[in-house]
């Protein structure tokens, strides 16, 4: 037989898939390995999707998706960071961030184009950094310093070649929030170097610490600046498969037309559940962001009352404590600890050589779950420390 | 402040140090600040929410619960506050409200049998001064009662391992 693709029999499969498969074989999990919200999409929002359901909403929508939709995303991104869309031309819905991601980047790339990628970041940005042809520079950030990306460190990764950056923020895995200053350099770098900006806002509603600052707000990124966002976070709306795009219209109309040949539009009925997510009373979702900071705070006190060193998590629903203290790597630490007591987390390093030395706990999950993996982790620390 | 009320009306069993942490309060402030309101009144009590449909059979009690509705003839200076007062301290009588609509008082009853439910009304509630007709309602089943569903919550979807 001919050889299959080499760019994508060369990427290794993701480092989660494995515990993913051994935690799947036993039995009493308390699992902090996940990367969805613990919440059922609120009442309401399903209640759109049935009804729409209900009443044959279920063709295909325009390309770039339902106007309304696209509307009241602009309107949000408007009303909330001050952000101008326009939901006519630079505006377009995707099956996810996933989706966005993928377009974003086939559009701006050319063979070969560099993507400076700040790590430890989400498991899919390199790969489809690669499937779309270009080649991923990683860039370490440090969790002595928050995570924050250093411009200098950024610059020394540029060359010729470099095409765009590629950030997340709040972060996946480590739930650290950009600072706006660190961002302000990227914007610099990005006008020095004519650099695209590519950024992963799915997570901007949860950020805990201090506001979310939208990359496309600041002085000059606008023109240069993919933002990509969706609804799978802050409404709990994974499995809808939701998200969108918006880019100045040059950028936004290429990504329209490789999702019209490669998608056709994200799923009708998906669509009017965000309508309704995004026009409905938002108490719910308030109500769930509070309630992922107050867990959030129960679990890092008491992530560092048993002794793992935690770095402040700003956002999203992820601790990356370190777990150097114990003496074992990621990997060893999180497969231990899954077969001794039954307790998943991600190791660091599959979210990059940076995050070697942390594990990602998500406390996406009730408190009480939070507080008995507490007490195993901890009885799990005490047995390795006494076993020479 | 007010989160502290609302993580208590949610889990009354939250420690003073976990809503501590929770809201970023001192636990001393917040203990302090719950001290005062049971002082006040404002916290009531602390109580389970009981399913008694899903209780051992051998455990659970006969009770029937029943909303009636009641009409009244106002009197000058009180309206119907003396009247609600009074049916309010029947023992028998779980909740009263006064309600727009075709009558003026809502009354939740509960009793050991409809039996009994129905002995109270005609006998207590029906011959109260200025009571001018009552109707009763029986429940049959209980869905939901003040935001906790009666029903098997559903499982957890999730895979335990995703990106």
């Amino acid at each position: 037989m001919k050889p299959l693709n080499s760019v994508i029999a060369a990427c290794p499969p993701s480092g989660i898939r494995r515990f993913f498969d051994i935690a799947a074989e036993m039995d009493d999990v308390i699992s902090l390995g996940v990367g969805e919200p613990d919440f059922v999409t609120p009442w309401r929002i399903r209640e759109a999707g049935i009804y729409g359901l209900e009443h044959g909403y279920t063709t295909y929508t325009s390309n770039a998706g339902l106007p309304r939709l696209r509307e009241l995303i602009c309107a949000e991104l408007s009303a909330r960071y001050g952000a101008n869309y326009s939901p006519a031309d630079e505006c377009l819905i995707t099956t996810g961030v996933s989706e966005g991601l993928d377009l974003a980047l086939r559009v701006l790339l050319n063979p070969g184009d560099e993507v400076i990628v700040p790590e430890p970041c989400y498991v899919a940005y390199e790969p489809c950094i690669a499937f779309a042809g270009g080649v991923p520079v990683r860039v370490p950030t440090r969790w002595e310093e928050d995570f924050a990306v250093d411009p200098t460190v950024v610059t020394a990764a540029i060359t010729s070649r470099t095409k765009a950056v590629l950030i997340g923020s709040p972060a996946n895995p480590t739930g650290a929030v950009q600072p706006r200053s660190a961002l302000q350099g990227l914007v610099r770098l990005a006008t020095e170097h004519d650099l695209y900006l590519i950024s992963d806002e799915i997570y901007d509603r949860l950020t805990y610490t201090g506001g979310h600052t939208c990359l496309g707000t600041l002085p000059g990124a606008r023109e240069r600046t993919v933002l990509l966002g969706g609804f799978s976070k802050a409404y709990a709306m994974t499995g809808w498969r939701v998200g969108w795009i918006c880019a100045p219209a040059a950028v936004a109309e290429l990504c329209v037309r490789v999702h019209q040949y490669t998608m056709l539009c994200a799923p009708h009925v998906s669509q009017l559940a965000a309508v309704e997510a995004l026009s409905g009373p938002g108490h719910d979702v308030d109500a769930m962001i509070a309630d992922y900071d107050r867990r959030r705070r129960v679990f890092v006190k008491g992530l560092r009352e048993i002794g793992l060193d935690c770095p402040e998590p700003g956002g999203a629903f992820y601790a990356f404590p370190s777990i150097r203290s114990s003496g074992l790597d990621s990997e060893s630490f999180a497969e231990q600890l899954l077969r001794a007591e039954n307790v998943a987390v991600v190791p660091g390093n599959v979210f990059g050589p940076s995050g070697e030395g942390h594990v990602r706990c998500s406390y996406a999950t009730a408190l009480p779950l939070l507080e008995e993996a507490l007490v195993r982790i901890d009885r799990f620390l005490r047995s390795i420390r006494h076993t020479p | 402040m007010r989160e502290i009320l609302e993580l208590l009306e949610r889990d009354a069993r939250l420690s003073h140090d976990t809503i501590a942490t929770m809201t970023g309060r001192p636990v001393a402030e917040v203990s302090a600040a719950i001290a005062a309101w049971e002082a006040s009144g404002a916290i009531r009590r602390y109580k389970a929410v009981v399913d008694w449909d899903s209780v051992e059979e051998e455990l659970a009690s006969e009770t029937v619960t029943a909303f009636i509705d009641v009409s009244l003839a106002p009197a000058r200076g009180v309206g119907f506050d003396d009247v609600a007062a009074r049916i309010a301290r029947f023992d028998e009588v779980r909740s009263v409200y006064l309600v727009s609509g075709s009558h003026d008082l809502r009354c939740t009853v509960t009793g050991r049998s409809i039996r009994a439910v129905s002995d109270f009304v005609s006998q207590k509630l029906s011959t109260l001064d200025r009571v001018h007709s009552t109707a009763t309602h029986f429940v049959l089943k209980t869905y939901k009662r003040d935001g906790d569903a009666f029903a098997e919550p559903d499982p957890d979807h999730r895979l335990p391992v995703t990106p």
